[in-house]
């Protein structure tokens, strides 16, 4: 959708999956879910992450591909492997810094988050980002993002290489560490 | 008597749960991109109450789509709506009546069923009088199968006992606000959330359990207003609280009488409001003397400095909002806890402005317009009290009954099974309630329903509870009959039918409006749509505080709802009450009220020492009759866990997945740990959505708030220890242990 941005940001997510159960009842999915989900450490935390692929400027996974079979459109958007060329061979798999390509044995074919092209060429927002409840996958305009507290920034280093995304990250300011016990924060006569 | 047809293996087998994974007709068929038509509707499980439209084929509901127009969840849902779509043409489905017979249960033609049901009713009214036989309603009912069940029970059955789930939810909060301002609504819509400075939220799993919610709390934050949460869980909303108040269960009291302490002590109270709009304050002011936050935190387990910062936040803030949901409303002092909440909310002034107010998170479906109009056992519609002779010659007049024929205040819902338990109560007619998994104290629940003479459920499900009928009706779900609900803010919508009904399956409304003709009471329901049960409802809420009189279908399709009281056709609806702090009282004060400390029913000791608290997860609802037949949910979280802090599990030897059994002192269960460092480390959790060796009402008790007569479901006295071998049900997957404690799926 012209004007409109994808943005991420896991300090909002609330763990609901409803990202996940969505992508899932897309009928070019049938089924799978082609968000990447994960609880951080729950052990540790109620901390959790949902998040899309990023849509790299430079996609990896394209450039690792033997088969030439990941393509970018012109809006920027990294579509699943052409079926017809995809060798399942995993490649992607296993370049991708952000770990977005998924290949579906049953298909034999990597599948990835496409910014539902079938939505956003008709006007309608991706699926996550429309029903997600916090927000933490949001489609919006760069104006709505600005009244955030958060800033959105596009650009990642993974070691030396420099990752300029078409999907926003969403980073936090002003926090320099993170209290993970609860124990932390209680007053005690006795501990249990 | 009502003993289970069958074996619970046998039961399961032909009814359920089964797991629905995939739209009718699979993935890949063509017409599911195009279906004949989209719905605006709702989502039919918790209390926001979100707008969905749902993709229909042929009767079929095949899909869903985001309804972005709708004002309060604009597109957003949470897994639960995402798939509720799968709950249609579900195996499980129950298609025709059932009796029960020496064979388990056999399907039967609605003539036998219903000339059945009624014979059998009216047999033990005949021989035990009208108050033999009971009622049980359900919050997951459109409001205009509530009123009819509070009729049904008035006049079609004339007996004192009708109740309802809706019990189990937020009727603290209801009293207490019924006490404080003389309504039972949140005072405020939604949209104040984000003009709050400071938002306190006290025992709500917001993220969990009020999906939704969330997103107007994160928006206050972007505004710059600041979060404090307390609870005895990290729960999902506390990951960016600026203030995390870790309480101890059923200490909810202490903190807020002390957080009033400290308001009081560094005089940040707001003098002019308690003076023009409030009564009682000096009560009050004397009984939170002694709570000051040193002696409080040995209480709460709050640090005093954490509790003296809560309060300065909240008082200082010249708009600041009080939210709170089951875990202060589930005590045996529920309605105390919400008053002190209500005390503080006025003592700082903050109501009836902008970005103000405190606000009740109505949890089931429509948990607030179910308990507007009749279904509760002691209030009549449009929220009017059944001992005031005005609303009762009100009602009787739009019923065409005399008054003095209006049964007196009955049991509620524990009551009710009390008095089945004991003798007195011999024939019990359901819709819409599971107690079986619901009530607490599991086993005693059980006892009551074998001991019924005639049990009758209506439902599309066979419950766990229904189980125990003689007779089975097959009723609708929430897409196959059209309706209003009222949402947790105070907003009525419109519930549209999507489908028919399946197979034999009928409307509710038509079941009972057929059963009070076979009563021989059809000139009091002569119903033939759910427009005319609502043409009905209007007059007879007329001129009480839950006025419904100026609503009708059309006005809530124009405006996207409408916020009762609306008392006339052209009055528009109250979304914000209580502006300029004028209460419902005839004097317009707001009243305090004290809140006096009370220990819990169930209190720990040496034997019992850990406290267990019992709540929800995002991907289940309530009892889990719908939710646990949704593949794509049973997957978010497939069993019941106990969540333990790594102290006490280190100190019983438990690591994660390892099975543990929690004891207290009605029985006890065996479940799959898991380890967690976001709960208390002298608290367990369990989710409540489970039936029978998994359900934590197993181990929870009957103690009620003597006023609001609800469950101290959030605080019970349990031990713990691990495990000698997993338990019977456990499934291969489960017995296999997976060495990832990061990962709970």
């Amino acid at each position: 959708m012209y004007g409109y941005e994808f943005y991420v940001d896991p300090s909002r997510c609330i763990g609901c999956q409803s990202c996940v159960k969505a992508c899932e009842e897309c009928d070019t999915h049938r089924g799978h879910s082609m968000i990447n989900f994960d609880f951080v450490d729950r052990a540790e935390t109620i901390a959790t992450a949902a998040y899309v692929c990023w849509h790299c400027e430079d996609p990896t996974c394209a450039q690792v591909c033997p088969a030439d079979a990941i393509k970018k459109g012109e809006d920027g958007v990294v579509m699943s492997a052409l079926k017809p060329r995809c060798i399942a061979c995993e490649n992607c798999v296993l370049a991708c810094p952000f770990g977005i390509p998924k290949i579906i044995p049953e298909y034999e074919q990597m599948m990835k988050c496409d910014m539902c092209y079938d939505r956003t060429s008709v006007g309608k927002k991706p699926m996550c980002a429309t029903v997600c409840p916090s927000q933490a996958l949001a489609y919006l305009r760069p104006e709505e993002i600005a009244a955030r507290r958060e800033t959105p920034s596009n650009v990642f280093y993974f070691g030396a290489q420099k990752i300029i995304t078409q999907v926003y990250m969403m980073t936090a300011s002003g926090s320099d560490s993170v209290t993970l016990d609860i124990a932390d924060f209680m007053w005690e006569k006795a501990n249990v | 008597m009502a003993k289970s047809p069958g074996t619970l293996e046998q039961l399961r087998d032909q009814y359920g749960p089964h797991l629905n994974y995939t739209p009718d007709g699979g993935w890949s068929r063509e017409p599911r991109t195009k279906p004949d038509r989209l719905v605006k509707t709702h989502c039919c499980f918790c209390g926001q109450q979100c707008g969905i439209q749902l993709k229909v084929r042929e009767n079929h509901i095949i899909g869903f789509e985001p309804w972005e127009d709708f004002p309060f969840n604009r597109g957003m849902l949470c897994p639960k709506g995402v798939k509720r779509y799968l709950q249609s043409n579900h195996q499980d489905r129950l298609l025709d009546p059932l009796l029960r017979t020496d064979r388990g249960f056999v399907k039967s033609s609605w003539e036998e069923a219903m000339s059945f049901t009624a014979r059998r009713l009216r047999e033990v009214q005949d021989r035990y009088g009208k108050d033999s036989v009971a009622v049980y309603g359900g919050a997951s009912l459109t409001t205009e199968k509530s009123y009819l069940m509070g009729k049904f029970a008035r006049v079609a059955l004339g007996t004192r006992h009708i109740d309802y789930n809706g019990r189990l939810c937020m009727v603290s909060a209801g009293v207490a606000y019924k006490l404080a301002f003389d309504v039972d609504r949140s005072p405020i819509p939604w949209s104040e959330i984000p003009k709050a400075q400071v938002i306190f939220a006290i025992g709500a799993n917001v993220g969990e359990c009020a999906p939704i919610t969330t997103d107007y709390i994160w928006r206050c934050r972007d505004n710059g207003g600041k979060l404090i949460v307390a609870d005895p869980r990290m729960t999902p909303i506390s990951r960016n609280a600026d203030l995390f108040l870790p309480l101890r269960p059923g200490t909810d009291l202490a903190l807020l009488n002390a957080m009033l302490h400290v308001v009081l002590r560094d005089n940040l109270q707001d003098d002019t409001f308690i003076e023009q709009h409030t009564s009682g304050f000096e009560a009050v002011k004397a009984s939170v003397e002694r709570f000051d936050p040193r002696m409080a935190a040995e209480m709460t387990g709050v640090p005093p400095e954490a509790i003296e910062k809560a309060a300065h936040m909240f008082a200082r803030a010249d708009r600041a909002i009080a939210m709170h949901a089951r875990g202060l409303e589930h005590q045996s002092k529920g309605v105390e806890n919400c008053s002190a909440l209500i005390n503080l909310t006025l003592a700082t002034g903050h109501l009836g402005r902008e970005g103000c107010g405190c606000t009740m998170i109505t949890g089931q479906g429509n948990g607030q317009g179910g308990r507007e109009h009749g279904q509760k056992c002691d209030q009549l519609p449009g929220q009017r009290s059944l001992l005031d002779p005005k609303a009762r010659e009100h009602v009787a007049g739009v019923w065409g009954i005399s008054p003095d024929e209006l049964p007196q205040p009955g049991y509620s819902a524990q009551e009710i099974m009390n008095a089945i338990h004991a003798g007195e109560i011999k024939a019990l007619f359901s819709i819409c309630f599971n107690p079986a998994v619901s009530l607490p104290n599991a086993d005693f629940t059980r006892e009551a329903l074998e001991k019924l003479e005639f049990f009758a459920v209506t439902d599309f499900f066979l419950s766990e509870t229904a189980r125990y009928a003689d007779v089975v009706l097959a009723g609708s779900l929430q897409e196959e009959e059209e309706g209003v609900t009222c949402s947790a803010e105070g907003r009525v919508i419109h519930i549209q039918r999507a489908v028919e009904p399946p197979a034999n399956a009928r409307r509710d409304s038509e079941i009972i409006c057929d059963l009070a003709r076979r009563l021989g009471k059809g000139k009091f329901f002569p119903f033939e749509t759910p427009r005319e049960i609502f043409e009905e409802l209007r007059e007879a809420s007329r001129g009480g505080h839950a006025d419904y009189y100026g609503i009708t279908y059309e006005k809530i399709d124009t405006q996207m709802g409408v916020f009762w009281p609306c008392p006339g056709l052209d009055h528009p609806g109250t979304p914000h009450l209580m502006q300029d702090g004028i209460s419902f009282y005839p004097d317009g004060k707001c009243r305090f009220q004290l809140a006096k400390w009370r220990e819990s029913g169930d209190p720990v000791d040496a034997t019992f020492p850990i406290y267990l608290t019992t709540g929800r997860v995002v991907s289940q609802y309530l009892s889990g009759t719908q939710t646990r037949r949704i593949g794509g949910l049973v997957d978010i979280y497939p069993e019941p866990r106990v969540e333990i802090h790594p102290r006490m599990a280190e100190q019983h030897g438990i690591v994660d997945r390892d099975w543990v059994t929690i004891t207290t002192r009605r029985s006890e269960i065996t479940l799959q740990a898991s380890v967690v460092r976001t709960i208390r480390p002298d608290t367990v959790f369990i989710p409540y959505h489970w039936a029978d060796r998994k359900s934590a009402n197993m181990l929870t008790h009957r103690t009620l708030d003597p006023r609001s007569k609800i469950p101290e479901f959030k605080v019970s006295a349990c031990s713990i220890r691990k495990a000698d071998g997993a338990p019977s049900w456990a499934t291969a997957e489960q017995l296999v242990k997976i060495d990832s404690p990061g990962a709970v799926k």
